[in-house]
């Protein structure tokens, strides 16, 4: 049914996606777990301010975040001038662009997660680590981070998975380039504007197959319920 | 307390009530719903205004592209006219009887436009496709927007597709083509005369009109949709888009008959 070029391109599509989610997952655990550290420790005042920062894309519409990311990153933008002046271009219409941008869209869904997993551990088995005379990092890495696998984990397929499910972004800042900013999402759109259903059919019949997976596979691993009692 | 209640109720809730269902009633009734081409949305929305005053009945405008119309009226969208963006979807409405028949005719004829928003970067003549220097030249999708289609035959024409293909950048219509370019995020791109031009000029930046023999026309049809069958309003709009004033209007905004 499906033509061979026609499925290459599906296929890339596909791979751009798994590409995007990956680096996006990676960069994400490794930026968001000081701040979700720093969100569960603090007594600071910043923390409201900085956790409602952190959860403005899950309210935010897509849009509106893909028309400010497309203005701060342009060449009038704040953001583009700063990229320029570093020898980078303008990140709009990039795959590196994509990548900021999923980044600031899925970080609500590993730092929430995160934070979640470091407040509950509580000040107990860091204060046995303090008088076994750890150091604050020695606690943090060999006391905290073990104990908060279950939450790294959940953070890990959230953010994988919330990325996949982006769309209005990309749309607004992507320019459907093949191989760069052409992701899965946004070629279904593309199939059912130009009234292929089948083609849009077996991508997004795919989408709710991954989606329902993801998430049973979350419920497995993450057994809260089952755990307390 | 009570009584007051009652009587408030009774005096001023019911007849407001009353005249409320009245008012809305006869709005519904002299409302046209219209799907508009987003080539097409600021002559619709100048006609709009004068469609009002001259007939007493009122056009809400939805703007967006042609394909997703196409899929929104075969499954029950309440539209009941749509300016397309070509004349193929609503020949193939009509073909499906989701339009009605012979009600079918050509009220504009689009023209494309090489756009940049920085005044003085495209020359008359549409050098700069062959000089280059630039990163990013923006079009519709080719695949889904008649515009995108007709920038990629004046490429074709030109034969720069395959020059320029590292460069182009795909919007998910014409209205987005032209934001990439207006926010300098591309510095070229192929746009509706009509989003750029004013009162017969171009209104900002710098531009080349793309001569009609390098792409196929872009026809644009209307059709009365089988929701608006026997409607006044809407066959009211249709009589009016064909008025001296109202070709006045569409002319202005750079479309040909």
């Amino acid at each position: 049914m499906i033509e061979s070029a026609n499925f290459a391109a599906d296929l890339a599509a596909i791979w751009l996606t798994v590409k995007l989610a990956a680096v996006t997952t990676l960069l994400l655990l490794l930026i968001g777990t000081p701040i979700a550290w720093w969100l569960a420790r603090t007594r600071s005042a910043w923390k409201g301010p900085v956790g409602a920062v952190v959860a403005l894309p899950i309210v935010l519409p897509p849009t509106v975040l893909g028309f400010y990311l497309l203005l701060l990153m342009g060449p009038e933008g704040v953001v583009g001038k700063l990229t320029t002046a570093a020898g980078m271009g303008l990140l709009p219409f990039s795959f590196s662009g994509l990548v900021v941008a999923s980044v600031i869209y899925s970080m609500p869904f590993v730092v929430q997660p995160l934070q979640n997993a470091f407040e509950a551990i509580g000040d107990g088995p860091l204060e046995a680590a303090a008088t076994l005379r750890a150091s604050p990092l020695d606690a943090f890495f060999s006391v905290a981070l073990p104990l908060a696998k279950p939450g790294f984990l959940t953070a890990t397929i959230l953010g994988f998975a919330h990325t996949v499910g982006e769309f209005g972004v990309v749309l607004m800042i992507g320019g459907n380039i093949p191989d760069k900013t052409r992701v899965v999402s946004v070629l279904i759109y593309d199939h059912v504007e130009a009234m292929e259903y089948g083609r849009a059919h077996w991508l997004a019949g795919g989408m709710v197959a991954f989606s329902f997976v993801v998430l049973l596979a979350l419920y497995w691993l993450n057994p809260t319920g089952r755990r307390r009692t | 307390m009570l009584r007051l209640f009652g009587l408030l109720r009774t005096r001023i809730v019911r007849p407001l009530l009353l005249a409320l269902l009245c008012v809305t009633a006869l709005a519904r009734a002299d409302e046209v719903q219209v799907a508009v081409a987003a080539n097409f949305a600021a002559p619709a929305k100048q006609i709009a205004q004068d469609f009002e005053r001259a007939s007493g009945h009122k056009a809400v405008l939805s703007l967006g592209g042609t394909g997703k119309f196409y899929a929104q009226i075969r499954n029950g969208a309440p539209f009941e006219v749509l300016l397309a963006a070509d004349d193929e979807t609503p020949q193939r409405l009509e073909a499906e009887g989701a339009a009605v028949a012979g009600s079918r005719y050509t009220y504009a004829i689009g023209r494309l436009v090489l756009w940049s928003a920085r005044a003085g970067y495209v020359d008359a003549q549409g050098e700069v496709l062959r000089r280059g220097g630039f990163r990013h030249l923006a079009l519709a999708n080719p695949r889904v927007a008649p515009y995108g289609q007709a920038a990629m035959e004046t490429l074709t024409a030109l034969g720069l597709t395959d020059p320029l293909q590292a460069k182009l950048v795909q919007a998910e219509n014409i209205a987005q083509a032209w934001q990439f370019v207006a926010s300098g995020n591309a510095e070229l791109g192929f746009v509706a005369l009509s989003q750029v031009a004013k009162d017969g000029r171009i209104a900002e930046g710098s531009a080349w009109i793309v001569p009609a023999r390098l792409h196929a026309p872009l026809r644009q049809d209307a059709v009365l949709l089988a929701r608006g069958k026997g409607k006044p309003a809407a066959e009211a709009w249709l009589r009016h888009l064909r008025s001296d004033a109202a070709r006045a209007t569409i002319r202005a905004y750079g479309y040909e008959f």
